[in-house]
């Protein structure tokens, strides 16, 4: 598990404001209609990108498209990032297009969980250290951050904050046991023994 | 000190604490459908792993099956070649699929229940994230990502954190005109889409108590909507009630069996909650969104809000008010509607049917707006047409159409186009939403899109309903 083991992403970032940004808005329905992951990358918030999308903030370049963040590696979030649908699609896509960790103020649960089972670290820090993050992007959008799992910080131009991970989730991807199968399927005995005892497994 | 159901399903169902800290939970039911498989198949054939348990799979085809024209292959090839993928892994490993033009084929959330697959006391995994809606029977239900799929495809089992429990007890009478629908709307509007993040959500309190199974999965069904991941009704009477004589359920004896067991697992009276939340069925009324998420909904009657520079978040008020091209301050009644979509896994059940088409019994469409039912499932559909419902809705202009999550979600041709206005009884507002990336969306029951239907503008169903029969609701 060597090669998944991931320790700390360092990159630079790519703040996206907004709250409850959910999964519908990242991979729009229609791009789910493939049998395979690929391509994804092509469609990450298509639809807010294409400018087709009413409202306010369509008006101002997506931050996926300015190109002051061509190259970014770690994407800044708001609060309630990836809340809605279940899609995989929606980090998937994100990974592929070359984002490496997200940072935000919280995450919905799903999202998380899958975004940890492709290896894509999602970080928490509070509103205001978020606030100061995304300001110095916007400022300097060539500085580097660094996220640091071990640790539990991350920096950016000397400015360090605690990062929040819960330990599950840390561990598996220091250890590189975020591929989960191959940790279920260890001690399958085990399985077969709990399903045993319950009545509706074997009939009533 | 007593345990919740959540806890005692848990303790049942954990095999082993991770090295990650994740317990390791075995999946008593998983469902499957064509959107969220393929790619964990092929990750299965790549490593040679078999499915660890197909008698505990089951699958069907919901999302992206056209609702007309069904014959094969498909004009839409992305769709057929979805179809067909789910076919092959179905046939090639073992599990059982209630495809194309077969008798048990809905929405996934409609037929577990329906066919009896759906018990109490279980753990249900699926890869769709209304999979809470297995919790109206006191099952822990678990929507899922695609590698997720896969862990539980190859080890029927998933690496999961513990949940916290929050109870929300709903008490007393839901007056005239208010729904399952409308409880669960108010539920996330008081909580927040966000406030049930690291929560199971028990519904509980006299209103719940009498509901039935259909009302019961409308609640669960959104639990998702307000950020609870999990949402569940201690199994009762109505719920054996609705599972006996099911074609999965058990029969005779073991019914009997079953049914101890599954009354064991509810919520201990002594049971300790990590929250509690009580909201009064008396002071609820019937709701729409205005917004473009479920938490931004406001009484029939109320006032669209204004951007208000005193609060907070009116950043997210400004986009949505902008998005859904409203004024703020305006009355929500009078809003004109283009699309009124009955359907989805929230409300596409033969109760919800049976309300809609009284409010529609005798009346049409307005000329302008484009009516769609689509039943939940086959059975459904079967039950309402020995009804007559199909003949009430196709008499007042709507299309009556075949089983799947049609315009909930536009991945068939069934989409909203432009900016069109939808009235719909889904479970989802989001921008772009339903197929049109300007699509405009308002969250309301189903009683409530029938009368919009019929007015072609947001109305309040109790001014219409009373007409038709007073005070029958
Ligand atoms: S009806 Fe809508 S919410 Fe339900 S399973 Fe289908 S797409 Fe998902």
């Amino acid at each position: 598990m060597d090669a998944l083991r991931i320790t700390h992403v360092e990159g630079t970032a790519l703040p996206m404001r907004g709250e409850d940004v959910d999964t519908d808005r990242i991979m729009p329905a229609r791009f789910l209609r493939a049998v395979t992951f690929e391509g994804l990358e092509q469609h990450v918030f298509e639809d807010e990108r294409s400018g087709s999308v009413a409202g306010d903030r369509a008006k101002e370049q997506h931050p996926f498209d300015n190109p002051q963040y061509a190259g970014a590696s770690i994407l800044l979030v708001n609060r309630n990032f990836g809340c809605g649908s279940s899609r995989e699609h929606a980090p998937q896509g994100l990974r592929r297009w070359g984002i490496r960790a997200v940072v935000g103020e919280s995450f919905s649960e799903i999202f998380f969980g899958n975004s940890v089972m492709i290896g894509l670290p999602c970080v928490t820090v509070s509103p205001d250290e978020l606030h100061e993050l995304m300001e110095r992007v916007e400022e300097r959008p060539s500085a580097v951050l660094r996220i640091d799992l071990t640790a539990g910080t991350c920096e950016i131009d000397g400015f360090t904050c605690a990062i929040g991970l819960p330990a599950a989730a840390r561990d598996a991807l220091v250890t590189g046991a975020w591929d989960t199968t191959g940790l279920l399927l260890a001690r399958y005995e085990e399985v077969n023994a709990v399903a045993a005892t319950l009545p509706y497994v074997a009939g009533f | 000190m007593g345990k919740t159901l959540l806890q005692k399903v848990w303790d049942a169902h954990a095999v082993r604490i991770l090295p990650t800290g994740q317990t390791q939970l075995f999946i008593g039911l998983h469902l499957i459908h064509e959107v969220t498989t393929p790619q964990a198949f092929d990750a299965l054939r790549a490593r040679g792993w078999k499915v660890s348990r197909p008698d505990r799979t089951f699958g069907t085809v919901d999302h992206i099956v056209p609702t007309r024209e069904r014959n094969r292959p498909f004009l839409d090839l992305l769709a057929e070649d979805m179809i067909t993928a789910l076919e092959k892994n179905c046939h090639d490993f073992g599990i059982r699929l209630a495809g194309l033009g077969d008798d048990r084929q809905g929405i996934v959330h409609v037929i577990g229940p329906e066919l009896g697959l759906t018990q109490p006391g279980m753990t249900i995994a699926c890869g769709d994230s209304h999979t809470s809606t297995h919790g109206a029977f006191g099952a822990v239900a678990f929507g899922i990502g695609t590698s997720q799929v896969r862990d539980v495809l190859a080890s029927q089992c998933l690496a999961i954190e513990p949940l916290k429990v929050r109870r929300i007890k709903v008490d007393g009478v839901l007056p005239r005109g208010v729904y399952a629908k409308d409880v669960i709307l108010a539920i996330i509007q008081k909580l927040g889409v966000g406030g049930g993040v690291g929560y199971a959500y028990e519904y509980a309190g006299s209103a719940i108590d009498r509901m039935s199974m259909d009302e019961r999965m409308t609640i669960c069904n959104m639990s998702i909507e307000g950020g609870a991941r999990v949402g569940y009704v201690n199994p009762d009477q109505t719920t054996f009630d609705y599972l006996k004589g099911r074609p999965f359920a058990p029969e005779g004896e073991a019914f009997e069996r079953a049914k101890a067991w599954w009354a064991s697992m509810a919520s201990d009276a002594d049971a300790r909650y990590d929250d509690e939340v009580v909201i009064r069925a008396e002071e609820l009324t019937p709701l729409v969104t205005w917004g473009v998420n479920p938490g931004q909904s406001i009484g029939v009657g109320g006032r669209i809000p204004s951007v208000d520079a005193s609060l907070p978040d009116q950043q997210a008020v400004a986009d949505a008010l902008a998005y859904m091209g409203l004024e703020g301050g305006k009355p929500i009644a009078g809003m004109r509607v283009d699309v009124a979509f009955i359907g989805s896994c929230t409300n596409s059940r033969l109760s919800d049917l049976r309300e809609a088409a009284r409010i529609v019994k005798g009346r049409h469409v307005a000329p302008h707006v484009k009516g769609l039912v689509v039943p939940g499932s086959v059975a459904v559909k079967r039950a309402a047409e020995r009804e007559g419902l199909d003949e009430i809705f196709r008499t007042a202009g709507f299309e009556w159409r075949d089983a799947g999550c049609s315009m909930c979600l536009g991945m068939n041709p069934d989409k909203l186009v432009g900016d069109q206005v939808c009235a719909t009884s889904s479970n989802r507002n989001f921008k772009g939403r339903q197929g049109s990336p300007t699509g405009r969306t308002l969250l309301m029951s189903p009683a409530m899109v029938a009368a919009a239907a019929v007015a072609g503008e947001v109305v309040d169903v109790r001014e219409l309903s009373a007409e038709v029969a007073a005070g029958a609701i």
